[in-house]
């Protein structure tokens, strides 16, 4: 996994709170057998005016010039800015795929739906929970300020605006670890090989069934 | 020191290590697969030249991609196909204890197939690369959804990177009114709490009526738990889940059995135990449920009319009713009585099983489709299922009645396969999500209960089935 340490990024308000992960990447996409390539169908039902098939050719598709997506000033964005229950519905990990293929590294909402957020930190996606009230007021920012960026920083967790001021934020000392270093979670579960197969022998003598 | 929830038995005997943060490796015990959320954790297997921990966990099927009709035709779309077969590559590469390809005659819906041959036990660990998974805590088993990431952490460690859950009991007591099933009360619960009500929960249901309900009304609500927040819904095992597993292909035999159900009988909360939530829920009061919107909590009973956003003073909730209006293609106040449908589809994981092909039979049986209606689709959620259907004659009851009695598979619930909305369309559906698209592009989707579609299918428009039929 790729690691993520700090970003200084423009940000993209997508103003809608329940957005489910049908909506971020469409069911078509997902015959996909590679885990790649998903970042030109994110959100394609809102961003394109023409129906998204896979292997489409995004570059000449009609757009829906009015999705924030779709506006000059938000190309290039690296940070998502949404409401409350990001992410819920299917477990798909095509969801956080596509938003990293597309190029958001840090996704900041009230509150996210727990396998969606569970998956970003596979995908070296920084998923951050804030009151609803400082969502508001980022909200009312990025509107205000053309440009508009955020720095955030895992080490130090803390989110730095552009007047100056900074903002602290939470985050689990294991996905820090494993976000800021880029780890592969199987490799760290494996050096704990012995204490499964412990762990299997004890759990066999209780529920032999399972085993049988 | 207070007792324990179901949740935290279940949690605490697949503990195998617990770091400082609480972080624990938990083991699982049944890996259910499908082809939509595998190929991808296989590769990386592959890359990493890693083995299956243990392959007889892997209980696998493909479901999501594979047609309801002309099976002698195969899989015509080239992508759903290489989906397909890449999952029977996969299976035949890494093993595992159960296979059903692609028209095998048990092969079904991955949440269907699972309880019915008897992998799906109290007291086990449960996930699947599926959000639905919850289902399977209808029999007291700790169940829930995962990434492709994880499902590639399963198979090469048999555990799970995870943190205990807070517990929330939702208790409904009381007796349900006629024609009020499962699906109305997973539907009236995610309309009290809301679709991001039990994020960070794992939920058990309790109370006289979740007692009351049978097997396949528990798997139809705990599958529901996920449009909820939480990912996993609990009901603790009793007579019912015994009497259901009994004699099944996969289930505990002779000296184990009893083992079993000694052991089964230990997994309830105890008297005093403590949840973080509560929810309670008077049965009686609990009507037929149809969701009007785009997502699941925007859900009213069938005689209410469709909200109107000018009654809703919170300005994000008031964009939300006027979006998923706009959508839907519904005027605020319109008598959901009144709302027409094009389509029906009575299937998924959520509402496949006999009991609702029954439920809905019986509302059929000697009536016709609408003229207005296009298509009806009844897919049953699995080989077994439709099997049983055809002895008990519903199959007739439907072809009579004008719909279609097809394969079984996940369908027209998220139209991976030929089975969709055209835009613009409107379908009451059994399914589990009313999310924008979902049923195809454009599409518009009314959650019910399966007698409810039945009885949409007949008279053209919803109608409360406690009056009518």
């Amino acid at each position: 996994m790729k690691a993520f340490k700090q970003i200084n990024g423009l940000v993209c308000p997508l103003d809608r709170a329940n957005v489910d992960t049908d909506a971020i990447i469409p069911k078509q996409f997902l015959k996909s057998i590679k885990r790649t390539g998903f970042g030109p169908y994110l959100f394609d039902e809102w961003r394109y005016a023409d129906h998204g098939e896979p292997g489409m050719d995004c570059s000449h598709r009609p757009l829906r010039q009015e999705f924030v997506l779709n506006l000059p000033r938000y190309k290039g964005a690296q940070i998502l800015l949404t409401r409350d229950n990001f992410g819920c519905g299917s477990s798909r990990e095509h969801a956080p795929w596509a938003i990293e293929d597309y190029g958001f590294q840090v996704i900041i909402a009230p509150s996210f739906a727990d396998i969606f957020f569970n998956n970003c930190y596979k995908n070296g996606i920084l998923p951050i929970v804030l009151p609803a009230a400082m969502v508001d007021r980022l909200f009312a920012e990025c509107a205000a300020n053309e440009g508009y960026r955020l720095s955030v920083d895992l080490e130090s967790q803390k989110i730095t605006f552009p007047s100056g001021e900074s903002l602290g934020f939470d985050i689990q000392p294991h996905r820090k670890h494993c976000l800021l270093n880029g780890l592969d979670e199987i490799g760290l579960t494996l050096q704990h090989a012995d204490e499964i197969k412990v762990f299997e022998s004890r759990h066999k003598a209780v529920q032999p069934w399972l085993f049988a | 020191m207070a007792g324990k929830t179901l949740y935290d038995k279940l949690w605490e005997s697949h503990v195998v290590r617990e770091e400082s943060d609480g972080t624990c490796l938990l083991y699982i015990d049944r890996h259910l697969i499908h082809e939509v959320t595998s190929a991808q954790a296989f590769e990386g297997m592959r890359l990493a030249g890693r083995k299956a921990w243990r392959a007889a966990s892997i209980v696998a099927n493909p479901d999501h991609n594979t047609p309801t009709d002309h099976w002698d035709e195969g899989i015509k779309d080239p992508i759903s196909r290489l989906q397909v077969e890449t999952l029977d590559a996969n299976i035949k590469d890494f093993g595992a204890l159960v296979y059903f390809p692609f028209k095998h005659a048990n092969q079904g819906i991955i949440h269907v197939i699972g309880p019915e041959n008897g992998t799906t036990l109290p007291g086990t660990t449960v996930v699947c690369g599926d959000s639905h998974t919850s289902t399977h805590g209808a029999f007291g088993a700790l169940a829930h959804g995962i990434g492709t990431s994880e499902v590639e952490h399963v198979l090469a460690t048999q555990t799970l990177v995870a943190k205990r859950s807070q517990r929330m009991l939702v208790k409904v007591e009381g007796q349900l009114g006629k024609e009020v099933t499962a699906k109305d009360v997973a539907l009236a619960i995610i309309g009290k709490i809301g679709t991001a009500g039990g994020n960070g929960y794992a939920i058990e249901f309790g109370g006289s009526a979740i007692r009351g309900l049978s097997m396949e009304g528990r798997m139809t609500l705990c599958n529901m738990t996920i449009e909820a927040g939480a990912r996993a819904g609990l009901v603790a095992p009793d007579e019912k889940t015994v009497e259901y597993l009994k004699g099944r292909t996969y289930a505990p035999k002779g000296a184990d059995w009893d083992k079993a159900v000694a052991y089964w009988s230990t997994l309830k909360s105890d008297p005093d135990a403590k949840f973080d939530a509560v929810v309670e829920l008077d049965a009686a009061r609990i009507e037929p449920q149809v969701t009007w919107g785009t997502s699941p909590e925007q859900v009213l009973p069938v005689g209410a009319r469709v909200p109107n956003p000018a009654n809703e003073p919170d300005l994000q909730k008031r964009t939300g009713i006027e979006r998923a209006l706009q959508y839907m293609g519904l005027a605020a106040d319109t008598p959901i009585s009144e709302i027409k449908v094009d389509k029906v589809f009575i299937g998924s994981c959520t509402n496949s099983r006999i009991e609702d092909l029954r439920a809905a039979a019986k509302v059929v049986k000697g009536r016709k489709k609408a003229a207005g209606v296009k298509l009806v689709l009844v897919v049953p959620g699995s080989g077994i299922v439709k099997r049983q259907a055809e002895d008990e004659g519903l199959d007739k009851v439907f072809v009579e009645a004008g719909f279609e009695w097809r394969e079984p598979g996940c369908s027209m619930c998220l139209a991976m396969n030929a089975d969709r909305l055209e835009p613009g369309e409107r379908c009451a559906s059994t399914s589990n999500r009313n999310f924008e698209g979902r049923q195809g592009a454009g599409g518009r989707t009314h959650l019910v209960s399966p007698a409810m579609a039945a009885a949409a299918a007949i008279a053209g428009h919803f109608v409360d089935i406690r009056n009518q039929f």
